[in-house]
């Protein structure tokens, strides 16, 4: 749905994004995550040439906007939604006049924007709310009339610049259950950043980490969990680093069993072994329970021990000595 | 003089305060939101980045609002006569109150136009909204209150030019209170002239406030 390639922008000798590849699916929430200053917002940014790219393409929805005039790229605009950290909202203008904006810009006439605008406020939970100004709303319900603007166009894509960063955390998981919402109801494709691992634990499907301009990993989170070294399973669920011999298990989406399944103890009664647990975190992750435990197995059937856990599809990695 | 002596000099001398005044705003909004419109657009990073049309109206905004009223007026005598056909009567001076008012306007037109938020204008660039509609439906909206505000310290000033500009032949207020509190020390008439420049001021700026503090939204 959305295909980045080669992607680099530059400001002056600030090189900001630094060739990113990027392939978002029709219907997936896909995630960046990144460090202040890593690029994320600038290559958000990219997506709908908000900036310019140095270099490299953009294509949503088939279309190459790159590709496009000013006027054509403003029509493409208008199918692709935005959601912004601070609401962005025209203070100037009532939650229902704001809604209205992308409407008036479209042409909509009159009679069917208070219709549409009605129909928006509904979905995302504000019918109440139509006539008050932004000043009188709190942050959860301008991010509501955000992304009700943002659905006006019935975009196929929405595009969130860290929505949820100046929100509660009770108020970030209600407007990412609105966004998991729209996802599923509509096939919306979502393409959010965010420094926030939460928000990447409970609502995406795929994500990438991006670093110095750079993405460093990439993929769907089930994938990326089952991969041995990931940088995305470190970021969700540290550790401290690893002593020497430690043993660290990740339970991932390719798992077959379910994570609180007693592994640890069926190992201790099947094999000659003790387990020492060092450490580790479990939580539900892109709709599979995933996470890692950090151990330390002693005795004379360890070698065993670490091959039955491998067998049951756990990934397993032994810190060198 | 009594009160009567004074009162037809006053109503004529406000009366024509007032056309001079309300020609020059007039003049001043036509001539000034467009021109601070054109300081915020042509920015690096704005609209319709421009930098050298930027500096050249950055200069010629700098001049026209260093020259001293009192100097300006007379070296735009000529231009003047040309626009009006005379150098004597309010039309007159509505000239050289425009041109000294349009700088400084235009100055804080960009400062409340600069007010609004980066985000704001992106994210409607974000909606496909054009250039246009984007100085049209965002900057001038959401800068309201503040534009309000610069028109009022605008009109106030125009009432303090006007003064001055009477001198010349425009009449008004000024005008009255030199050639008779002074040149003939009536004494009473220009303590009332006063007052009522005072009042006049006055009311334009509780008037101005009150409105720019209804439109605010923030
Ligand atoms: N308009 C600009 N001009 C110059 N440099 C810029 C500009 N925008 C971004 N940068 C630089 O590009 C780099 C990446 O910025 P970006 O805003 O994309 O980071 P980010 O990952 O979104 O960070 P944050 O989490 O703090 O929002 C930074 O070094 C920043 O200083
Ligand atoms: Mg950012």
């Amino acid at each position: 749905m959305i295909k980045v390639s080669g992607l680099r922008k530059a400001y002056g000798s600030v090189v900001a994004v630094d060739g990113v590849d990027l392939h978002v699916r029709e219907g997936e929430i896909f995630g960046v995550l990144g460090r202040s200053g890593a690029g994320k917002s600038t290559l958000l940014r990219c997506v709908n040439l908000l900036e310019r790219p140095t270099e490299g393409s953009v294509t949503v929805g088939g279309q190459e906007l790159t590709a496009l005039g000013e006027r054509e790229l403003r029509r493409a605009r208008q199918g692709i939604g935005m959601i912004h950290q601070h609401f962005a909202l025209l203070s100037s203008r009532t939650v229902a006049g704001n809604v209205a904006f992308p409407l008036e810009i479209m042409g909509v006439p009159r009679d069917e924007r208070a219709r549409r605008v009605e129909e928006l406020l509904d979905l995302v939970g504000l019918a109440g709310k139509a006539g008050a100004y932004p000043a009188q709303l709190s942050g959860g319900q301008k991010q509501r009339v955000g992304i009700a603007r943002a659905l006006a166009g019935r975009p196929s894509v929405l595009l969130s610049d860290e929505a949820t960063s100046a929100l509660d955390p009770g108020t970030t998981q209600s407007i990412l259950a609105l966004l998991k919402r729209l996802n599923r109801d509509f096939g919306l494709t979502i393409l959010l950043i965010t420094h926030e691992m939460d928000v990447i634990k409970s609502v995406c499907d795929s994500a990438a980490i991006m670093s110095e301009g750079r993405i460093e990993e990439a993929g769907r989170i089930a994938d990326l969990l089952a991969r041995p070294g990931s940088r995305l399973t470190e970021e969700l669920f540290p550790l401290p680093p690893a002593e020497p011999g430690s043993v660290t298990i990740t339970f991932t989406g390719t798992y077959s069993g379910r994570a609180d399944e007693p592994v640890v103890s069926q190992v201790v009664r099947k094999f000659d072994v003790d387990v020492n647990i060092l450490g580790g975190a479990l939580e539900d992750v892109a709709g599979v329970s995933a996470g890692r435990l950090r151990v330390r197995l002693t005795g004379e059937e360890s070698d065993a021990a670490l091959r039955y856990l491998r067998d049951r599809g756990l990934l397993v990695e032994v810190a060198s000595r | 003089m009594t009160w009567s002596d004074m009162s037809p000099l006053l109503w004529e001398a406000t009366g024509q305060t007032a056309q001079m005044v309300a020609w020059s705003t007039l003049f001043t909004v036509l001539f000034g939101l467009p021109l601070g419109v054109a300081l915020v657009a042509t920015d690096r990073g704005g609209l319709f980045p421009a930098p050298v049309v930027r500096r050249v109206l950055g200069v010629v905004v700098n001049v026209g609002r260093s020259l001293p009223f009192i100097v300006l007026m007379i070296a735009v005598i000529p231009v003047t006569r040309m626009i009006t056909g005379t150098t004597i009567g309010t039309g007159a001076a509505a000239v050289p109150l425009t041109i000294g008012a349009v700088p400084f306007f235009a100055r804080l037109v960009e400062t409340a136009l600069r007010g609004v938020g980066r985000d704001v204008v992106q994210a409607a660039q974000a909606m496909g909204a054009s250039r246009g509609t984007i100085v049209g439906k965002v900057l001038l909206p959401e800068a309201l209150p503040g534009l309000i505000a610069a028109l009022t310290v605008t009109v106030v000033t125009l009432i303090s030019y006007s003064a001055m500009a009477g001198v010349i032949g425009g009449g008004g207020l000024g005008d009255l209170a030199v050639r008779y509190g002074y040149q003939r020390f009536e004494t009473g008439l220009m303590i009332v002239t006063v007052v009522v420049l005072v009042v006049i001021v006055q009311a334009v700026q509780s008037l101005g406030d009150a409105v720019s503090h209804r439109l605010t939204r923030r």
